[in-house]
């Protein structure tokens, strides 16, 4: 009876060891993360509040909503919006086709595995503004294979269409091995006697790709959806280094840098970082709503 | 797909390593033309031959010269190698806890991290700018480090979390029943097991800081703390008639070494990483 108490309280002080030791190593990675994040995204609701431009710091002042009234009635906010949304969507139906097909290679090639995996790395590694550069050469008249070979007389980036294309490209280049990767992963899981049996049963290869495969990676697919279109829509690399957001090409994180270090008007450019902030978290509400709640995190607690 | 259960005959093995060749010259081009062009003459630059008719080291002597460049390289190298200790650290107490520890809380701290991973960086960019103007923060290291470590966090804990979850947890039952604490179990047994999953995140959060571009253009102002990517897109000719194509792809190649080094060495463990993080997060 005692040595059953005594073991009793023994569990319970573990117990609360183990929940003292659990906050104490995950505090400051919480507290680093809260304190660079959401204090200043705070900040940058009280600042959208206001007018103030540093070039006029003594014009500071409350002034209400009037900051997402100018936002919300100019046409170059809506334009970029509109540039980020046709970016953000097409790259990443691109990216959702050809990644899946990457996945496939690198998860099924009979010869040189490892080095379609290595090269497939290659673009997920190097720097974004390296890769813009190139992209930049190849399509400038004179330095560029790609220029003198489609449009031998033309500057396509210099042409809104042209260049929105070749923007879409780079970012299709730069992150569909990541994409890949993720499908990858799905694709380890879908179980290879499935596959064999479907195949025995007479399923073709598109049925055996809907019914066995896409089910068994939906959750894949989903992180590997939403984390590729949350990072699309903040496009900011190769826009500033393919056409620095000329000809109607900014994206809304280039119009919010042309504000900040052309403008200098922090009272706009927090209204804006607080429009895109509510774009990114309805578009990820949206994401899980339409996809379920096979969010990525939900199964945590279960895993365990 | 339908070749994917067969044995390997020749016509399957040729198809695949087609395919192979496909992604690999999809992947390879863009580098290999901008290393082309940084080996160019200025007089052959606009010739549109991959590979030069003339060969010059002329690109790399220029952006060597300079303080321009090479303090830029510092300020990368540290800030991406601070930036990677501290988040790989911090991840890594973090990911202990939650793979092992069972505590109220640990959803809240994988939903945080979760919607960090997700967070619109560029909404920090302005209010970040006035709060480092204030706190002196603006232009140094410290004011890339901070950003850097943050937005690295959330994968430093899922992956640290993801191999911790692999580990053969019964040793460190064995080294608590012999009188080690739980922290001597984590140091002496644990940690040299997980070492793997270690070195996997630091690649992963050096090759994010390396990369960065949006803060580095914007929380900075001078050398003493802009970055590689930046510096390289404000190169401009030595003289307004001089093009600066070529030195912007010799740096361009400087700075993509680490990668294809970390690419070559470390492979296997990058594509884990990646994979396992995605899964199990």
């Amino acid at each position: 009876m005692t040595v059953l108490q005594e073991g009793r309280r023994q569990l319970s002080e573990g117990k609360r060891a183990e929940r003292r030791l659990g906050w104490l190593l995950c505090a400051p990675a919480a507290v680093v993360m809260v304190a660079v994040t959401g204090w200043p995204i705070i900040y940058s609701v009280w600042l959208s509040l206001q007018r103030y431009d540093l070039r006029f710091p003594a014009e500071r002042e409350f002034i209400g909503l009037s900051n997402y009234a100018a936002v919300l009635s100019n046409g170059f906010w809506w334009n970029a919006f509109g540039v980020t949304m046709l970016i953000t969507v097409v790259s990443v139906a691109v990216e959702f086709v050809l990644g899946f097909a990457l996945a496939l290679v690198m998860h099924r090639t009979l010869v040189g595995r490892g080095l379609v995996r290595t090269s497939a790395l290659i673009p997920y590694g190097i720097v974004t503004v390296v890769a813009a550069f190139s992209w930049r050469y190849a399509w400038t008249p004179g330095t560029g294979y790609l220029a003198n070979l489609v449009t031998p007389d033309g500057a396509p980036l210099t042409e809104r269409a042209s260049a929105l294309g070749i923007i879409i490209v780079a970012e299709i280049w730069k992150t569909t091995p990541f994409m890949a990767l993720l499908l990858m992963a799905g694709l380890a899981l879908v179980p290879e006697d499935l596959l064999k049996a479907a195949a025995v049963d007479g399923a073709g290869a598109w049925q055996r790709f809907r019914s066995v495969m896409l089910p068994v990676m939906k959750p894949a697919i989903l992180v590997a959806l939403l984390f590729r279109t949350l990072d699309a829509f903040r496009i900011f690399d190769n826009i500033f280094v393919l056409t620095a957001g000329a000809n109607e090409t900014s994206s809304v994180s280039m119009l919010t840098y042309n504000n900040l270090i052309k403008g200098l008007n922090l009272g706009i450019g927090s209204t804006l970082s607080v429009l895109i902030f509510i774009a990114v978290a309805i578009i990820a509400f949206i994401f899980v709503r339409l996809f379920g709640t096979a969010a990525p995190g939900s199964a945590e607690e279960g895993r365990r | 797909m339908g070749a994917g259960f067969g044995e390997a005959t020749p016509a399957r093995r040729w198809r695949w390593g087609l395919l192979d060749l496909a992604v690999i010259a999809f992947a390879l081009i863009p580098v290999l033309w901008i290393a082309s062009l940084s080996f160019k003459t200025t007089a052959t630059l606009t010739d549109g031959r991959l590979i030069p008719a003339e060969w010059t080291l002329e690109n790399y002597q220029s952006i060597f010269d300079t303080s321009q460049f090479t303090r830029a390289l510092v300020n990368s190298i540290g800030i991406a190698l601070i930036s990677t200790a501290i988040a790989v650290v911090l991840g890594m107490l973090a990911a202990y806890a939650v793979a092992r520890l069972d505590f109220p809380g640990k959803r809240a701290l994988i939903g945080v991290s979760l919607l960090i991973a997700m967070f619109p960086q560029v909404s920090l960019v302005s209010p970040l700018f006035d709060i480092e103007r204030r706190l002196g923060l603006f232009d140094t290291w410290p004011g890339l480090i901070l950003p850097y470590i943050t937005f690295a966090l959330p994968l430093a804990i899922y992956t640290q979390s993801a191999f911790f979850r692999q580990i053969p947890w019964d040793l460190e039952k064995a080294a608590k029943m012999d009188g080690a604490t739980q922290a001597q179990a984590f140091r002496r047994v644990i940690a040299p097991l997980a070492a793997p999953g270690v070195v996997t995140t630091a690649i992963l959060v050096f090759i994010f800081a390396w990369n960065d571009f949006l803060f580095a253009v914007t929380l900075t102002s001078t050398e003493r703390s802009r970055t590689a990517p930046v510096a390289l897109s404000f190169f401009t000719g030595d003289s307004q008639f001089e093009d600066p194509t070529g030195s912007i792809s010799a740096a361009a190649v400087v700075i993509t070494i680490p990668i294809i080094i970390f690419v070559l060495l470390f492979q296997r463990r990058i594509v884990s990483g990646l994979t396992s993080g995605a899964v199990k997060g």
